[in-house]
């Protein structure tokens, strides 16, 4: 029985069996439908976890949320944030610098899980560019720029993602 | 018709022009050049402007065979055109790119390599009859120039490998040389058999050899020879899976490395140039070149139109072997090289 097989099976390397039966398998996918997604007209749908460009948030009352507590600058495996504060006239520590270097950034989203108080997000957007290497330090005053746009997007998502937290 | 089209531009064209230009003695000279140097062009530009669109119908194919759309961008006028215009800007882009010499590279062999890559891969085209009367140099020797003149091909590979003062380029250029040897073999010994069947190395006389129905083609007669030499004639082009001359994975981009811009699109038109070669070669040796599928067929022989023998018969013939050439390079994985070796040897 063996031999009858490697008989079998010499024959049919001789005759390019295997090629034939490879060339079939590539010439059905030939007729298969297309799965490209194209790009700019189509978009592939996103998750509420998405995490993308960054944004600091503020309250409803305008008062931002950051209390410079430097957890996410700790957390950063990029070492790519850093934060300055000082106390102000109320009693509240607030930052006076609060920089995301993008190029560094790894968009891990630890300082986002890191924020007790739902300050540094990361947002669903994802199409942005630097035409310098300043353009891509986010300073705090882009980031809550940023914040102050997507805010409603965050918000929702922020709350659909509410009850695994 | 092409000959009518051609005898029209020779009388009122070219005639008045060397009788402008050039002493009555001279006359018939001089046109005989200007003639073959016209159909030399009306050769080459359509073979050129093949190789273009080749790169890409491999992509498109190729895309498709892998569930992608390939390219679909780039069209004309601001039409998209299923990205038709790609190939165009392609060459547009490398001819304006920078030809890097290296430093440490000999530079008169550098610049030579890829002329001696693509001249053979042209000048094959001289004895390809695309019809009965319409070929260029209609030499009784045919076969054996083009198995000459597509053997000095490697030159050019071996040349480029040598000359880059590269590891990679020099590696791919060995192995090439090595590939060479083996397949050559082969590829001689089915070129024999499609000679010794025809009785003629004429490659008219062959295909007219093969006349009588599409059962008289060589390809079934000559079955295993035909797949011989389709194999070889992979091999001979560099294409997957015996592309070890480039073997992306470890050489890199093996004996071009070096090469950038329109150096390295020399190379790599020479490759599609050859592709064509060796389709429309296997299309005449074997397949029957001009002569009609249905030709001698019961019922379907007496068609007027279709069972005629035309030049629409070899280009078909040679668009379903190219074809076969993108088939085979998306499915199958690159030969090793010392599986190449076996297989050769």
């Amino acid at each position: 029985m063996v031999q009858l097989m490697k008989i079998k099976d010499y024959f049919r390397t001789f005759l390019l069996w295997e090629l034939v039966k490879g060339l079939r398998l590539t010439g059905r996918y030939l007729f298969r439908r297309k799965i490209t997604v194209q790009y700019p007209e189509e978009k592939t749908p996103q998750s509420p976890r998405f995490r993308g460009l960054h944004a600091l948030r503020r309250y409803p009352n305008g008062e931002e949320r950051c209390i410079a507590c430097k957890l996410c600058e700790a957390v950063c495996p990029a070492v790519a944030i850093t934060i300055e504060s000082e106390q102000r006239d109320d009693g509240t520590r607030r930052t006076t610098r609060y920089d995301i270097d993008l190029a560094k950034c790894i968009f891990c989203g630890f300082c986002e899980e890191s924020c007790p108080v739902d300050s540094i997000v990361e947002t669903r957007i994802y199409e942005y560019h630097g035409e310098q290497r300043s353009d891509l330090l986010m300073t705090k005053e882009r980031l809550l720029e940023v914040g102050d746009i997507a805010e409603e997007q965050i918000a929702r998502d922020r709350a659909t993602e509410a009850i695994y937290r | 018709m092409l000959e009518n089209i051609f005898n029209l531009v020779s009388e009122h064209i070219l005639a008045p022009a060397v009788g402008l230009l050039v002493p009555d003695s001279y006359a018939s000279n001089a046109l005989y050049t200007l003639e073959v140097l016209v159909k030399i062009t009306a050769i080459l530009l359509p073979l050129l402007f093949c190789v273009a669109y080749l790169t890409y119908a491999e992509r498109k194919i190729i895309g498709y065979i892998q569930c992608r759309l390939g390219p679909n961008r780039v069209g004309f006028f601001g039409f998209r055109l299923w990205g038709l215009g790609q190939p165009i800007a392609d060459v547009v882009k490398l001819i304006f790119k920078e030809i890097i010499i290296p430093a440490g590279a000999n530079k008169r062999l550098f610049v030579i390599a890829p002329i001696l890559a693509m001249a053979p891969s042209l000048a094959a085209w001289a004895v390809i009859p695309f019809d009965e009367t319409l070929v260029l140099a209609d030499i009784n020797a045919g076969l054996l120039y083009i198995l000459a003149l597509t053997s000095l091909a490697v030159y050019g590979i071996i040349i480029a490998g040598w000359a880059s003062n590269s590891k990679y380029a020099f590696l791919g250029a060995m192995r090439s040389a090595a590939l060479f040897v083996s397949y050559q073999i082969a590829m001689g010994f089915a070129l024999v058999c499609v000679l010794i069947a025809a009785g003629s190395l004429n490659l008219g006389r062959i295909t007219d050899a093969q006349s009588g129905s599409i059962l008289h083609w060589y390809w079934l007669p000559l079955l295993p020879i035909f797949l011989v030499y389709f194999i070889s004639g992979v091999a001979e082009t560099n294409r997957a899976p015996f592309d070890v001359a480039e073997g992306e994975s470890e050489l890199v981009a093996g004996f071009h490395v070096e090469y950038g811009g329109m150096a390295f699109s020399i190379f790599f038109m020479a490759e599609y140039a050859n592709m064509v070669l060796i389709s429309v070669l296997t299309a005449v040796l074997f397949c029957g070149g001009w002569l009609s599928p249905f030709q001698g067929l019961p019922y379907l022989g007496g068609i007027p139109v279709i069972s005629e023998p035309n030049i629409i018969w070899l280009l078909v013939k040679t668009s379903v072997f190219l074809f076969l050439f993108l088939w085979v390079r998306a499915t199958f994985p690159r030969y090793s090289y010392d599986q190449i070796m076996r297989l050769g040897w």
